[in-house]
């Protein structure tokens, strides 16, 4: 148990020695407010490394969801200023979409048994051409929701704000730990990923879950699409360029095995915000280069990669990682 | 973060978590959204700011958004937590900006748009803009034309990337300088995206279909790196460029006060890079004696041509 464990102590022991030692640094950094942008900034981020938790815990990967958040906001932008569409009829049919392509890319990987990479590969690129053929402009969302949600934001003591788009980032964290931990789905991913003959010997149903697993990552990259596209008001082909990446990295950093079967999904949220507070930092200091985000998550990924062989490697030794 | 920057961004920190008004301070401490460092000019216009930022004892903090709006929202956001005194934005793309802007509006922190415009519905929600009149860099470069070549002049032209608002403006400028000339034309006209390589391929298939280039007088190109690869592409085609095709372009980046030195181009407008440095001023005057600043500001368009070329070149050499 305490190997299982141990991944998740370190990351969330990164974070809470980071956030101390820039608010050493920098007498702003400690506040509600600094905290409160993480989950803003961060809330499309959160959302999507939810549903990759669940693809990466099965064995798989999803490099399309970069694609589909733009895609997604393309097309809310389209339909609510062009089509006039309600913006909660739009947001139904955004996911839909979302869903179905998922779905389409989860059935591919099971008929056809597909490596989960190349197809995904291949949705991302189609996904990010749609984006294209919707429209070549940025098209600014006017509608009347859209500049009311800035306003309905909780107050917290010390110019916080909790936005509407942070509580839904944290609502899909907490159903995210409920599905991966108190349900029959989530027994089945892990059980996926740990071993896919054995799972299926077990009677888990393989198609079924694989098809679920992938609808679920490309549904909620939907959902973090139209948090995107309240986040910037705007819905643009370009957006999002790269996402897929920085998910796998929160994922990883958060401490589930790419290998699959091991993880969590509280671990991928600390992640996401360890991404988050790099990035904070870099911008407080406001003299190193943002490139030095990218180095920072480059030597946190290896060094987390590195931990989990040696972890591997002890439990091998052990018998098991359980 | 080297110490001694250190100190004067803790020094203002300081005071305004005890509340004083930040302009009483000696230094203003402003946050500037760079778009990215894709080119030489970008890099030029971050490198001038740093200059002003130091000659204006100004604190300045760069994020580079490696040219990605979520990127320079969320260096915004943090601008605006870390309580600066004035926040610069390169936007990245013209839409999306208005709950950032208004959460800077809320906190009071004056916003200053540096090179590029955006679209919003609440115009408010910035101070001011910072830009050139890209239809007068077309108008001067046009008029310039006129003047070398006697008001004569069978002219090609590459645009810039289509749809860019420096392509539309800088045609429209141009369009409306030979008008007044009636033996000034455009023959052709065709997109090179604002690149060499572009720039290049039209020039060759420009010169193909005319007469091997004898019947073009001079080439208009939308950026000086277009013009660079047009030089390139008449030095080909076995002509002289600058003297058999003349060669004007629009930005003033080093590589074109060469090519003028050398003989090969005859006339550019410089896109000033020193965008900073008027929004610095009228900062520091908002903050000062509250003198609410014109909400576009624009940098000066100056054109130059090869009398002074070598010079131009040696001076901003360092720059790029």
């Amino acid at each position: 148990m305490s190997l299982r464990l141990l991944p998740l102590l370190v990351t969330i022991a990164t974070f809470v020695l980071g956030a101390i030692l820039c608010s050493l640094q920098f007498p702003h950094f400690a506040s509600t407010r600094v905290f409160t942008n993480l989950l803003t900034d961060n809330a499309f981020l959160g959302i999507v490394a939810v549903g990759m938790t669940f693809v990466i815990l099965s064995g798989g990967i999803d490099l399309s969801v970069g694609s589909v958040i733009a895609f997604t906001c393309v097309l809310l932008a389209i339909l609510i200023e062009r089509d006039h569409v309600p913006p909660f009829v739009a947001f139904a049919i955004a996911l839909s979409v979302a869903g179905l392509f998922g779905a389409a890319m989860g059935a591919l990987i099971h008929v056809f048994r597909l490596p989960p990479f190349i197809v995904t590969l291949a949705g991302m690129f189609f996904a990010r051409g749609m984006c294209f053929v919707l429209t070549t402009d940025s098209i600014p969302i006017g509608a009347p929701l859209y500049a009311q949600l800035y306003r309905h934001a909780i107050d917290l003591p010390g110019h916080g704000k909790l936005s509407v788009i942070a509580i839904i980032m944290l609502l899909v964290v907490a159903a995210g730990m409920v599905i991966a931990h108190r349900t029959r789905f989530g027994t089945n991913v892990y059980a996926l990923g740990g071993n896919r003959v054995s799972a299926e010997l077990m009677g888990v149903k393989v198609g079924r879950t694989t098809i679920a697993i992938y609808t679920l990552s490309s549904t909620l990259a939907g959902l973090a699409g139209i948090v995107f596209s309240f986040y910037t008001g705007a819905g643009s082909s370009l957006a999002a360029t790269g996402v897929e990446l920085d998910t796998i990295a929160a994922v990883v950093i958060g401490g589930t095995l790419l290998s699959g079967g091991v993880g969590t999904v509280f671990g991928t949220f600390v992640g996401v915000l360890i991404q988050g507070l790099i990035q904070t930092y870099i911008t407080f200091d406001g003299s190193l280069s943002s490139w030095w985000t990218k180095i920072a998550i480059g030597a946190l990924l290896f060094g987390f990669i590195v931990m989990q062989r040696v972890l591997v490697a002890v439990a091998g030794r052990r018998g098991s990682l359980a | 973060m080297t110490p001694k920057s250190t100190i004067p961004a803790f020094g203002v920190l300081a005071l305004l978590m005890t509340g004083t008004a930040a302009f009483a301070a000696d230094t203003l401490t402003v946050g500037f959204a760079q778009v990215g460092s894709e080119s030489g000019w970008r890099a030029a216009e971050t490198k001038v700011a740093k200059q002003k930022a130091q000659q204006d004892n100004v604190t300045l903090k760069i994020s580079d958004a490696q040219q990605k709006q979520e990127n320079e929202i969320k260096a915004v956001r943090s601008f605006v937590a870390q309580g600066v005194d004035g926040i610069f934005i390169a936007p990245v793309v013209a839409t999306g900006w208005d709950s950032v802007l208004r959460e800077a509006k809320d906190a009071n922190i004056p916003v200053f748009l540096l090179d590029r415009q955006i679209e919003t519905s609440d115009p408010s929600l910035y101070t001011a803009a910072v830009t050139s009149d890209t239809v007068l860099e077309g108008h001067m470069i046009g008029d310039y034309l006129a003047k070398i070549t006697n008001n004569k002049c069978r002219i090609v032209e590459l645009q810039g990337t289509v749809g860019s608002s420096p392509a539309i403006n800088r045609k429209k400028g141009f369009g409306e300088a030979i008008a007044a000339h009636p033996d000034m034309q455009i023959v052709r006209s065709q997109s090179g995206d604002f690149t060499r390589s572009g720039g290049k391929q039209v020039m060759e298939s420009f010169i193909k279909a005319e007469n091997n280039g004898h019947d073009i007088c001079a080439v208009f190109a939308h950026n000086d790196d277009m013009g660079i690869g047009a030089i390139q592409a008449i030095k080909e085609a076995g002509l002289k460029p600058g003297t058999d095709i003349k060669v004007v372009s629009i930005d003033g980046v080093p590589d074109m006060f060469k090519a003028m030195a050398d003989g090969e181009a005859n006339g550019t407008v410089e896109l000033s890079p020193n965008m900073a440095g008027p929004a610095f001023k009228a900062l520091i005057a908002l903050k000062t004696d509250h003198t609410q600043p014109q909400k576009w500001i624009k940098t000066p368009s100056t054109l130059y041509t090869p009398a002074t070329a070598q010079a131009e070149y040696d001076r901003r050499k360092p720059l790029y």
